[in-house]
């Protein structure tokens, strides 16, 4: 499967022999598992496994929870309570679901910013780029519909805005609107739907992200360096690499436990820290609360959404070019999604030749502000719709496309990068070198022992 | 297809591909569209239902809300100070000059275009009633009465402020609130719908 030249499974026995010429799933498994892998990845490659964990919790959670949960108007809310109190062990399991969709987008957002990074999205990785946006897609799509099954007021109405966001599309803005809640309002029809697509995306997400390791498999993991593994030989490709069993298995594991230690802190000790007390007070369609505010992981693309309001000038300057067709709501729900857009175009976006940020001095410092930019954008979400917080959104938006439209192409062209490795060896030699303090400089391509 | 350049007519190989293909198309078309549609809202919620309210105890300064096809309707008698406030607004410091009554059709967004009116005799005051769809025209939200910076309502959720003819003057609300299909049945009842 992998372009990496390294040796294949051969069935041994004449069992072994005797299902392998009918079916080669051992043979599928074994690459997969012994895919070569750069020997020098760091600690950021380890979301991968974090974020196909939270996959497995979620499901798992997810359908004990469906065995409890009643999706209906009268009943919805009282039969969350009912898993809280009654259920033997529901509140764990329910804590779990919840606090888990948050490890997730912690994982994920982790994931994608060591992607931005070491310019994992570089040429040959687009698809599993434009994949893994694709996945992040339907994260949102999930948590926000999983978000309104216990039919608190903070469901109610964020169900309210978000497909509020489908009424803003000119001219057939509201059929659709209509025809995703099935009424004029939200109500039973909608949390009937939500709560059946609610169970059918995590597998959907599923399949994309067997599509998104097949499609990393066939070009070889990104290192920090970005320098690629050698292919000429399987000998070079073996200086370069180890096997993902059980070296990256272990490291991975051991990671996990790590994060572990602080999801079940949070589970356990402060299980709705993330949650909003809104929640706890059923839906009610006459009363908005008065501080709408989204789950933490909106909370960035919240505030692009709300930064576009009708007296900023290039609200303005769309209105007139579209002849009123785009409105200040629409310009919101637009920027919202092209936030994600331009992420996702980055790999066309991005002219410079040198993958990894390591290796760009300039490209560094832009990047840490798309973090901070992120982070910024993240606390003025919370914040209430006014002054200074509206203007400053602006800015923080502004930024976040700036960052991919404007100083991504052109950083490229003016930079001037830095020596590279010539191989991942030659790199992993050298940071050995550097933490054993012996200056093992044998170069003996022994693993990290 | 090949075919139909090498033959100056279609073959009848290529009138099954199409006829197949054609068909094939309308029964995906005719099963696609039943399973979006089913979406849509189903007879018992579109069966509309227009309901009578009696405002008969709502004192001047003072709103209530009623709950109308799902969604909130604010009906509020105003003050003498409050339609004052409302006419005292020229057209061009309005956001949305569209009147948004349902009742009227298109019309400019003045206050006499915003308001209903109980039978001729019993009208104590021209422009007491304001009846509108108590949902913030930028994504849905309930606005509060009595606040805001114009003394109308205020959205919570993205910062609309309305004016007391419920008409948008600040914020990323694009229309002034909806009046619906309103009217006074006798002097003390509004027909919804």
């Amino acid at each position: 499967m992998s372009g990496i030249p390294h040796d294949h499974y051969e069935p041994k026995t004449a069992g072994e022999q005797w299902l392998h010429r009918r079916l080669p799933i051992v043979g599928l498994l074994y690459d997969t598992i012994m895919i070569p892998t750069p020997k020098n990845l760091n600690w950021m490659w380890i979301w991968g496994i974090v974020l196909t964990f939270c996959l497995a919790l979620q499901i798992i959670t997810g359908i004990i929870l469906a065995m409890h949960y009643t999706p209906h108007v009268d009943l919805a809310f009282a039969s969350v309570e009912h898993i809280m109190r009654n259920v033997n062990g529901g509140y764990m399991l329910r804590y779990l679901h919840a606090n888990g969709a948050s490890l997730f987008f912690v994982a994920v957002y982790l994931h994608i910013f060591r992607g931005l990074y070491y310019g994992s999205y570089k040429a040959p990785r687009e698809i599993t780029w434009i994949i893994g946006m694709l996945i992040y897609l339907l994260m949102m799509g999930t948590a926000f519909m999983g978000y309104v099954l216990p039919w608190g007021q903070m469901s109610f109405w964020g169900a309210t805005v978000i497909t509020g966001l489908f009424g803003a599309i000119p001219f057939i803005g509201e059929p659709i609107q209509t025809w995703l809640l099935g009424g004029p309002a939200v109500d039973n029809a909608t949390l009937n739907r939500f709560f059946s697509l609610h169970y059918l995306l995590p597998f959907v997400i599923a399949g994309l992200v067997i599509v998104h390791i097949w499609a990393f498999h066939t070009t070889g993991n990104n290192n920090p360096t970005g320098v690629e593994v050698r292919r000429t030989s399987k000998e070079e490709a073996e200086r370069d690499t180890l096997p993902f069993w059980p070296y990256f298995v272990l490291k991975d594991l051991f990671a996990l436990g790590a994060v572990m230690v602080v999801f079940f802190a949070i589970v356990g000790f402060m299980p709705n820290y993330l949650g909003h007390p809104d929640n706890y007070i059923e839906a009610n369609a006459l009363a908005t609360p008065a501080h709408i505010v989204p789950e933490w992981y909106f909370l960035p693309f919240y505030a692009i959404l709300r930064a576009f309001t009708a007296d900023v000038w290039i609200v303005m300057f769309a209105e007139w070019l579209s002849f009123g067709i785009i409105d200040a709501k629409f310009f919101g729900v637009l920027a919202m999604f092209g936030a994600i857009a331009v992420m996702a175009l980055a790999p066309w976006l991005d002219t410079s030749s040198v993958r990894s940020g390591r290796y760009r001095p300039s490209f560094k410092l832009w990047f840490w502000l798309l973090v901070v930019d992120f982070i910024f954008l993240m606390w003025l979400g919370a914040m209430p719709a006014e002054e200074p917080y509206a203007s400053l959104s602006l800015l923080g938006s502004a930024y976040w496309f700036a960052y991919f439209l404007v100083i991504l192409p052109i950083l490229g062209v003016t930079e001037k990068p830095l020596a590279q490795p010539a191989t991942i060896e030659d790199d992993f030699r050298e940071h050995l070198a550097a933490k054993s303090g012996s200056g093992d400089a044998s170069g003996v391509a022994t693993p990290a022992e | 297809m090949s075919q139909i350049d090498d033959h100056d007519e279609g073959t009848r190989r290529d009138f099954l591909y199409f006829a197949t293909g054609g068909a094939g198309a309308v029964v995906a078309g005719a099963a696609g569209w039943g399973m979006i549609n089913q979406m849509n809202p189903s007879a018992d919620v579109q069966a509309l239902s227009s309901i009578r309210v009696d405002v008969s105890g709502v004192e001047p300064g003072t709103q209530i809300t009623v709950k109308w096809l799902g969604k909130p309707v604010f009906i509020r008698r105003r003050t003498e100070e409050e339609i004052a406030e409302a006419e005292a607004v020229a057209l061009d410091e309005l956001p949305d000059v569209e009147a948004r009554n349902a009742n009227i059709g298109p019309a400019t967004a003045e206050d006499v275009n915003r308001y209903i009116q109980p039978p001729e005799e019993e009208a104590a005051l021209p422009g007491e009633w304001l009846v509108m769809m108590g949902v913030c025209t930028h994504l849905g939200c309930v606005p509060l009465g009595d606040a805001g910076d114009f003394n109308g309502w205020f959205c919570p959720c993205h910062g609309s402020h309305y004016d007391t003819s419920g008409r948008i003057r600040r914020g990323p609300a694009p229309e002034n609130m909806h009046v619906p299909v309103a009217a006074f049945v006798d002097a003390t009842t509004i027909k919804l719908g």
